[in-house]
């Protein structure tokens, strides 16, 4: 599943991502086996905003659904 | 060598445990999860160690079976290091068994656990000072990040060898070592900003799907009012100032000489500078750097990307835009916050189609004020409508490659005076040093021609122009000469025309058709200097030849409609 499908409130792990992508994620501090909680969605089709390792980013949806996630996420 | 894992619920034990013996234990942000104790051999640096984690316990008295379960455990012999792990975000609460885990006189590390969320909570631990305290070493965790486990598992073993036990304690009653706890948790816990708890307050309202666009409505408002207002009030004493000035340094030349002429053109190219400096970009980069630093920007390009995806842009570049409605030189220095090129070209070719300030004035100065404000609403709709049309279709013509809005969105800050105006001076220095001097040269050039008398020429040679939209071919003068100082179009309009009674001289069709041009039409020389430094010569000549095409067209269309629906 992507992040898209993860309803806001919830968490994931990141899992997979494009190549491109993964560097472009890393330089925000977001890496592969990362927890991402979903905290908010702008209306219309806007970004997500997500918590990661204590940091808020804002991720457009094109972003979001590139973003393969698991359920599985561990308690901190 | 046996060590437990002990802790309260939710504590994050079990994403410890998993850290070194790979993932065996049921983990969940909730808490009991881990209800009986699970065990695993690890080794840490070359040592064998049998490592047990405990079901979370609030207390080893009384309780639930999960507690009694570990307090069963604990009490075993063959523990040799217990391993409190604490929630530092509640240090008080978990405290609370870290005494009674003193007083069963095994060696013992407290290892502070989520050390990020206290730190983003604004929180500070004095680790050291809590160490003496209870006379067990404490070490610093993120679990979930696997930072620390190697120095806690190093430290177990090397109290576990040592067999280092706390200090004698003896065993407190229940609510004794509540206090205790609450005391000792006060005394090394010191509360910084709370950075969270407000910032998510605040990001309620201003992220809110509703109350978000009706606050970015009124930030916005606001801005603009202010800026307007600041402007208005110091332009014209600034303008009376350089009209003097222009008088006293024109005193020593032959009146309607060529040297005269020069120093004029030069005198009004300085006058410019200052007149869009101070009055307006000034306040509009102080402005801006304020609400920056605040942390409000984010939050806009946040409420506005699903916007900016139509024109083919993301959030981000919501900036050039509100910039362009002051000043279009800002705004395009501000795409330098984009980082793939192609959107940089896409918002400042679209920035540049901003009527700023000055274009502003001419539609208010024409169509406002001879036909109404309904009629300038109009425009105003019209220009963000052709706006997002060209987004449209450029954004076609250059297929995105960008992997869309990524933007870590900070903390709500304080904006300091200091780094509110250096930031706002540094932003003005690049105007002063890169268009300044244009603007200068520029207006001395034009003087040039002026002297000459090419105003017939110059009509002459705008003259298709001014044919195809059905303006009279005086205005080719204004329309060329605005380029240096758009501003001034009204004025010059006025002079070109003989008349500043628009109503007498101008039909409200080619009233329209001229604010329609205007506020399309090359962008000013200082913005065309910027958008030559920012993005290269080829796009400025690029970005150019769009803006005159654009205005063209919406010149055409404009008189198209009014000759369709006759009101012309």
């Amino acid at each position: 599943m992507t992040l898209l499908e993860i309803p806001i409130g919830g968490k994931a792990r990141l899992i997979k991502t494009s190549e491109g992508l993964r560097s472009k994620l890393r330089q925000y501090g977001l890496h592969i086996g990362d927890c991402i909680q979903v905290l908010r969605a702008a209306p219309l089709g806007g970004p997500l905003l997500v918590e990661v390792n204590g940091r808020e980013v804002a991720l457009g949806r094109e972003v979001a659904a590139k973003m393969l996630v698991e359920l599985e996420c561990a308690s901190r | 060598m046996r060590i437990a894992l002990i802790g309260q619920p939710n504590c994050g034990k079990s994403t410890l445990f998993n850290q070194v013996a790979g993932y065996k234990a049921e983990t969940g942000n909730f808490s009991g999860t881990t209800v009986a104790f699970t065990e695993s051999r690890v080794r840490v640096s070359g040592q064998v160690l049998d490592l047990t984690d405990l079901p979370g316990a609030y207390t080893l008295e009384l309780g639930s079976p999960a507690e009694m379960e570990a307090a069963k455990y604990l009490d075993s012999r063959n523990v040799d290091v217990i391993v409190n792990v604490a929630d530092a975000t509640h240090l008080a609460a978990s405290l609370d068994l870290t005494f009674e885990l003193l007083a069963l006189k095994k060696p013992l590390v407290l290892a502070l656990n989520m050390m990020d969320e206290v730190s983003r909570l604004g929180l500070r631990i004095d680790g050291e000072g809590l160490s003496r305290e209870l006379g067990v070493p404490v070490l610093p965790l993120v679990a979930s990040k696997g930072r620390g486990v190697r120095g806690i598992f190093l430290k177990a073993l090397e109290v576990g060898t040592k067999k280092t036990f706390p200090p004698t304690s003896e065993p407190l009653s229940a609510s004794v070592r509540h206090a205790r706890s609450a005391e000792t948790a006060q005394k090394y816990v010191t509360q910084g900003e709370r950075r969270m708890t407000l910032r998510d307050r605040l990001d309620d309202v201003l992220l809110h799907p509703l109350w978000g666009y009706a606050i970015l409505m009124l930030v916005l408002y606001l801005f603009f009012q202010t800026v307007y207002g600041i402007g208005k009030w110091t332009e014209p004493p600034l303008l009376k100032l350089f009209d003097f000035l222009i008088q006293w340094a024109l005193t020593p030349f032959v009146a309607e000489s060529l040297l005269s002429g020069l120093v004029l053109g030069v005198m009004q190219g300085i006058s410019a500078g200052v007149a869009i400096v101070l009055p307006y970009l000034l306040p509009f980069l102080l402005g801006l750097g304020l609400l920056e630093d605040i942390g409000y920007l984010p939050r806009v390009a946040f409420l506005m990307d699903a916007l900016m995806h139509r024109i083919g842009l993301h959030g981000k570049a919501i900036v050039p835009f509100i910039l362009g409605y002051g000043c279009n030189v800002p705004a395009v220095m501000s795409t330098r916050t984009l980082e793939e090129p192609r959107d940089r070209y896409l918002a400042a070719a679209l920035a540049t189609l901003v009527p700023c300030a000055a274009r502003l004035a001419v539609v208010f100065g024409l169509v406002a004020f001879y036909m109404g404000p309904a009629a300038a609403m109009g425009m105003f709709l019209f220009n963000i409508f052709v706006i997002a049309l060209v987004g449209r279709i450029l954004s076609n013509l250059m297929p995105e490659d960008t992997p869309g809005l990524i933007l870590e969105m900070p903390p709500y800050r304080v904006p300091t005076v200091k780094n509110v105006f250096s930031k706002a001076w540094f932003r003005v220095r690049e105007f002063v040093v890169e268009a300044w001097p244009v603007l200068i040269a520029g207006s001395a050039v034009l003087a040039l021609l002026n002297y000459f008398d090419v105003a017939v020429y110059i009509n002459l040679l705008v003259r298709p122009l001014t044919w195809s939209l059905g303006l009279p071919s005086e205005v080719g003068v204004p329309l060329i000469f605005g380029i240096l100082r758009k501003e001034l179009s009204l004025i010059m309009l006025g002079q070109a025309l003989g008349s500043s009674d628009f109503d007498n001289v101008l039909s409200n069709v080619q009233m329209v058709t001229y604010a329609a041009f205007v506020m399309f039409y090359l962008p000013c020389l200082a913005t065309l200097s910027v958008l030559r430094r920012e993005l290269g010569t080829r796009p400025m000549l690029h970005i150019s030849a769009l803006t005159v095409a654009v205005a063209m067209l919406s010149g055409l269309l404009v008189r198209g409609l009014f000759f369709l629906f006759g009101a012309g």
